[in-house]
């Protein structure tokens, strides 16, 4: 049994290992600490040369990231708090993900950029949030999220050394205790990549033996745990047989595998942690309508509300989607009993 | 051709490109914007003609005179601008956008700092034997990723030389409302040196340019170079504010090019000029029969 946690620092260690070009920059990434959430535990020993410790300075570092990687090197820079990626949005967004297509393809920038998301740990209103639909939709950057489902390091790997733009590696808080499910250790459950992409799949995840669904449940990163957990109560619990997709590419968006289900079951939730307004959600049901037109009977999402997370416990459980919403909304749109 | 008739040539071919620009967007041959660089010819040229084939230049949204010091093709250039395949960059990035060789631009102030500082730290990283050389304006010292590369180009030991081309004017703020203290003193405080000339005479600033390159390369460490300059036109294509007078005293006083061209041969310097008219309308009227810009997005 591998935790997420080890799987991600065991990627970066294969990463480092494997090519010399690689390099590591984040703030307080050296051992002993190895990182405020621990994903770098290790590395600095082992490579002293390329895991750089930064001053509190994210603007700065993703920018030198994008010119590190512009002349050569394979930069990885980890952004301790996913709030804080809003400081880095301008090299992303205006140099990083800009360079290779407004040069003409004479150049790439194979830049990761890594970072924690997500809430339900108290953090409160700076240090909670699921921001990464900000960076949705950015022509010429990738958004890769991170679950338990598969093999997140070997995710993170192919992020920093099998693809060359610009990659927002995003990482939920609440993953790194999880242990990784693959499909040997999913008993019972049937875990299968859907649809065609290699380097960053999607899994769909059923009941072993149960009826054909009448649901699909689209989601990603640590809420692909609260659905599984939604989709064990609806099945053992109300009958309601549904099916999970779980992406972990979001950007660019590959809708077919949730397309393809959700064909097949006529019924669409889709699931995310941050707020509902312009969400993943909102961009996957469009694609969605756009497709199947009136053969999507139903649809619905499951977001997090629109105000700033709190920190009291209490408050913040009121915030976030939770398996209870995931529960309500599903018998909303009117998933039926098996028969 | 000696060294003084070649920074000649550098500084007139970059002039009549950006009037050529001026004068022919007038007349609808190029779309969207520019930003010209007459009267600060000399800050390219005087650095630029120090570096080596193999050293690195970032600029910025004022970079055609950087380009074309750089050694920069004027046809893709006006390419560039046009819209043209033969474009610098396929006529995808424009004015402001510009690829070629060890040259990047982009028009995101102070972005190209930690950009710059980026570079070359991974060019020291890998073992070459390059320096960065990045020119930025007092405009983008107001956007804090400037400092946050200061701090890091000092910190890591990067060799970068910084090019602050002060002229005096961002957009049509003055640089009385925009900069609290001094540049030196912003450069100081990160424990980068810096060494300020207040000139347009190209010599003088390619001497000093000279030493402090060396001392980069020597140092494998930062160096700033703050040129005190004037800007002629306005900041992009009809917007100077400045009264009529002072820019007219600004060019009776600053011109690079009859600062510099005064040391020439009257026959020598009438000879060049000649030769950049006819190259320059060349290179404008070639762009202009180019085919535009295609292909798939």
């Amino acid at each position: 049994m591998t935790s997420v946690l080890d799987a991600l620092n065991n990627g970066l260690q294969r990463a480092l290992t494997d090519d010399s070009r690689v390099v590591l920059l984040g703030e307080d990434i050296l051992d002993p600490y190895g990182g405020a959430f621990k994903v770098t535990r290790g590395l600095s020993t082992v490579f002293p040369e390329r895991v750089l410790t930064t001053p509190v300075s994210e603007a700065g570092m993703t920018g030198l990231a994008a010119g590190m990687a512009l002349r050569g090197l394979r930069p990885i820079v980890e952004i301790m708090f996913g709030d804080f990626s809003t400081l880095a949005v301008d090299p992303l967004v205006n140099t990083a993900a800009k360079l290779r297509w407004m040069y003409n393809d004479q150049v790439s920038v194979p830049l990761v950029v890594r970072t924690p998301m997500g809430g339900r740990r108290g953090y409160g209103p700076t240090h909670s949030q699921s921001i990464e639909k900000l960076f949705l939709g950015v022509p010429g950057l990738r958004v890769v999220a991170a679950s338990h489902f598969g093999d997140p390091g070997e995710l993170l790997y192919r992020a920093i050394l099998r693809q060359d733009d610009p990659l927002v590696f995003v990482e939920h808080k609440l993953l790194y205790g999880l242990q990784v499910i693959d499909a040997a250790a999913a008993s019972d459950f049937e875990i299968e990549r859907s649809g065609s992409a290699e380097l960053f799949p999607a899994y769909r995840l059923t009941v072993r033996g149960a009826p054909p669904p009448t649901l699909t449940l689209a989601t990603y990163g640590y809420m692909a745990e609260l659905a599984r957990q939604a989709l064990v109560k609806l099945a053992f619990e109300r009958e309601i047989f549904t099916e999970l997709i779980v992406l972990t590419q979001l950007a660019p968006l590959d809708a077919a595998p949730i397309l393809e289900s959700a064909s097949r079951t006529g019924r669409l939730l889709t699931i995310e942690e941050g707020t509902l307004s312009a969400g993943w959600g909102a961009e996957v049901l469009a694609r969605c309508s756009e497709s199947l037109g009136s053969r999507l009977a139903a649809a619905g999402r499951v977001a997090a509300i629109e105000t700033p997370i709190p920190a009291a416990a209490g408050l913040e459980r009121r915030t976030l989607p939770e398996v209870d919403d995931i529960l309500r909304e599903a018998e909303k749109i009117g998933a039926q009993p098996h028969a | 051709m000696t060294d003084a008739l070649a920074l000649y040539r550098s500084l007139v071919l970059i002039r009549r490109f950006e009037e050529t620009i001026l004068a022919e967007y007038r007349r609808g041959a190029f779309s969207g914007t520019t930003h010209t660089y007459i009267g600060q010819e000399a800050n390219a040229v005087g650095v630029i003609t120090n570096l080596q084939p193999d050293d690195i230049v970032v600029s910025n949204h004022r970079c055609h005179g950087h380009f074309l010091a750089y050694g920069g093709d004027p046809r893709a250039l006006f390419g560039e601008l046009m819209g043209r395949v033969t474009g610098v960059c396929g006529g995808r990035g424009g004015s402001q956008h510009l690829h070629w060789r060890n040259f990047y631009s982009n028009g995101i102030l102070g972005s190209t700092l930690p950009l710059a500082t980026g570079i070359a730290l991974a060019e020291k990283m890998q073992g070459r034997q390059t320096i960065t050389t990045v020119f930025a304006g007092d405009g983008a010292l107001g956007e804090g990723s400037v400092y946050e590369a200061f701090n890091f180009a000092s910190l890591w030991g990067t060799p970068l030389l910084i090019v602050i081309e002060n002229n005096h004017i961002a957009q049509t703020t003055p640089l009385a409302l925009g900069l609290a203290g001094s540049i030196a003193g912003r450069l100081t405080a990160f424990g980068i040196p810096s060494c300020a000339v207040s000139t347009s005479d190209v010599l003088e600033i390619s001497s000093t340019a000279q030493a402090l390159i060396a001392e980069v390369r020597h140092s494998q460490r930062p160096q700033a170079l703050i040129i005190d300059s004037a800007r002629f036109g306005p900041h992009s294509k009809s917007d100077d504010t400045r009264p009529v007078e002072m820019i007219e005293e600004l060019r009776r006083t600053r011109d690079p090019l009859t600062i510099h061209g005064n040391r020439l041969a009257v026959s020598a310097r009438q000879a060049v000029d000649t030769e950049i008219v006819a190259l320059v309308r060349a290179a404008f009227e070639q762009a202009l029969s180019d085919p535009p810009a295609g292909g798939a997005l």
